[in-house]
């Protein structure tokens, strides 16, 4: 009798399809009518008794409006980049140094783990809670207002800057205990051996930094940054609850995703239009990652080989 | 260890040492600080009246009269019911978090035990598809909801959990580092069933990267502003990120900070119970998934 070895194959695909099912219907299949929304306008016709709203085929013209002087659109954008820019600087120069600090052999911080925990703590805190909280304590009977607040006797959250700060800090405390955590982890992948060499030779703390640490860290770096920049881009939470929608003082705390929640019915062109260029830019930025990961390894090999 | 480093460490380096081992701890204990004093600040004005004004150290008389306020019907009213929130929030966390860990476990096992054409393909496209945010197909997915009648239900919150991708790349590597092959060939002989085996061995093999990534995900739905807000405007559906913003929004006659505050405690504090009782493995888990290369 002759036995037919079993195919397991079709199992394969059985256990694959619920993801793929899934993601066609609810993520694929919505961004290529999102792709498609975008060029489309959506012309509201007051003519008519009941309003209704007209759609064409607009081309480019959303994509052009998201450039344009005379729309919100470029101002979020830029203001989404500020105040990413404004918490990511503190946030990975402590991450850093705590990082360091941490896997610092000579230097044998106690207590590691409290401190880790406590530092990691504000990344699970609901971020809508946390910049609500920071609007109630900040506003003018709050428990911080004696501490901050703006010259002419008003509250920092109707100054700009003083807005773009606060929701740049709020996203540094929510953010630098995971980057800490993360650093720590490549940092203790580095072979001891360099670091002991380095301290025989006479090393200083800050030598051993920038010559060992830094430059082995790169590709880990550079995954924070291109996530944290992803992040970033879909900033939403934090200014919303801080500034109750509007974004004020002035619009320079509004961020894409703001004008994304706020033109979803009335302006879906447009709001399609920011949806693509956030697509774009994070495809762009993680396809950067993976090749300059992948380049890093490929190195490795190549080096063992040698 | 010691021998080396006492021919190293001259006097000079010796106090240098300990002056940058007190500014360490300097630093720490500031951050320390910064981290918790806004919570700190929180519960304290939990328990204080509706109007307040400036800084309070200790605890007021309030909170009693706070919570029966918080569940009362006309904060109902205003901002939605409170209490339904906390269970609309707990479902939608709780399935969505089940349905994510169990799927990305069945995915990534296929990829890893078995042998097949579009294998390949399927996990670079997983792996791909990682860095896509939701928001960038957000408009279409709410258009699409409107069309189905999705909107204000549940089901487009927590079923599109089931394809995660990067849970699914947690597993993957978790099996990779413990899921010997040999344990699926054994249950083969044994005449198992391919389904049963995932189910009854597989499935408990994995339990400690179930635990991790069904909190991470469980925390990641109980915070989530985003997509609540744009799908569901029915009041009987808030979440408790929904009803904080409803609270945000109140004007300054209605608005009661004592309950404000009291709810974001409540949003607030069974996520930090969890993570308190679990951080060790929480934060294990944090470097797992992440760190690739």
């Amino acid at each position: 009798m002759k036995r037919k070895s079993v195919s397991y194959a079709k199992w394969g695909y059985i256990f694959l399809a619920p993801f793929f099912i899934v993601y066609i219907i609810f993520s694929l299949y919505p961004l290529i009518q999102t792709f498609y929304n975008s060029f489309l306008s959506y012309v509201v016709d007051r003519g008519s008794i009941f309003q209704s709203t007209k759609i064409e085929f607009g081309g480019l013209s959303n994509y052009a409006s998201c450039f344009s002087k005379d729309e919100t659109l470029f101002q979020s954008f830029l203001n989404t980049i500020i105040m990413w820019i404004l918490g990511f600087i503190p946030q990975i120069a402590v991450s850093l140094l705590l990082a360091t600090w941490f896997t610092d052999l000579r230097l044998k911080i106690k207590a590691q783990g409290f401190f880790k925990t406590v530092i990691y703590l504000p990344n699970v805190i609901m971020a809508s809670a946390v910049a609500f909280m920071f609007q109630a304590m900040l506003a003018r009977t709050g428990a911080l207002y004696g501490l901050f607040h703006a010259a002419n006797d008003t509250t920092i959250l109707n100054t700009v800057w003083g807005t773009r700060g606060t929701v740049a800090f709020i996203n540094f405390l929510l953010w630098y205990g995971n980057t800490t955590i993360l650093l720590m982890a490549a940092i203790m992948g580095i072979d001891p051996g360099l670091y002991e060499a380095a301290q025989i030779d006479g090393a200083t703390p800050s030598q051993t930094f920038w010559k060992i640490t830094m430059p082995l860290i790169r590709p880990i770096l550079s995954f924070v940054l291109v996530t944290s920049m992803i992040g970033g881009l879909q900033m939403y939470d934090v200014p919303a609850l801080l500034t109750k929608d509007t974004g004020n003082p002035i619009g320079k705390a509004y961020t894409l995703i703001m004008e994304i929640q706020q033109r979803k019915d009335s302006d879906v062109g447009k709001a399609s239009a920011v949806c693509v260029l956030i697509f774009i830019i994070s495809a762009v930025l993680g396809l950067f990652t993976m090749f300059f990961l992948d380049d890093t390894r490929e190195k490795k090999k190549k080096r063992r080989k040698a | 260890m010691t021998g080396s480093t006492e021919i190293v460490g001259t006097k000079s380096g010796k106090t240098s040492l300990l002056i940058r081992r007190i500014i360490a701890y300097v630093v720490l204990i500031a951050l320390v600080i910064i981290s918790l004093l806004p919570f700190y600040l929180l519960l304290i004005n939990a328990t204080r009246e509706r109007r307040q004004v400036g800084i309070q150290w200790y605890p007021g008389p309030e909170l009693k009269s706070n919570w029966s306020k918080l569940f009362s019907g006309s904060t109902a009213v205003a901002y939605g019911n409170v209490f339904k929130a906390l269970m609309n929030s707990l479902i939608i966390s709780a399935g969505a978090s089940v349905l994510c860990v169990y799927f990305s476990a069945l995915t990534a096992y296929a990829t890893h035990v078995y042998q097949f054409k579009l294998r390949k393909f399927a996990d670079t496209f997983i792996l791909l598809v990682m860095m896509v945010p939701t928001q960038a197909s957000a408009i279409g997915f709410y258009r699409l909801m409107i069309s189905w009648k999705l909107t204000d239900s549940f089901i487009p919150l927590i079923i599109p959990a089931i394809a995660a991708p990067s849970t699914y790349y947690f597993m993957k590597q978790y099996m990779a580092s413990s899921l010997p092959l040999e344990i699926v060939e054994a249950a083969r002989i044994d005449g198992c069933g391919e389904f049963r085996t995932f189910n009854t061995i597989v499935a408990p093999i994995l339990k400690p990267a179930f635990a991790v990534q069904m909190i991470f995900t469980f925390v990641g739905n109980w915070n989530n502003f985003f997509m609540p807000r744009l799908i569901i405007s029915d009041k009987a559906k808030y979440t408790i990120p929904l009803v904080l913003s409803a609270m945000n929004h109140a004007g300054p006659q209605e608005q009661d900070l004592g309950i404000f505050y009291l709810y974001m405690v409540l949003a607030i504090l069974p996520v930090v119970i969890v993570y308190l009782l679990l951080s060790k493995y929480i934060i294990r888990g944090i470097a797992l998934g992440s760190v690739k290369g």
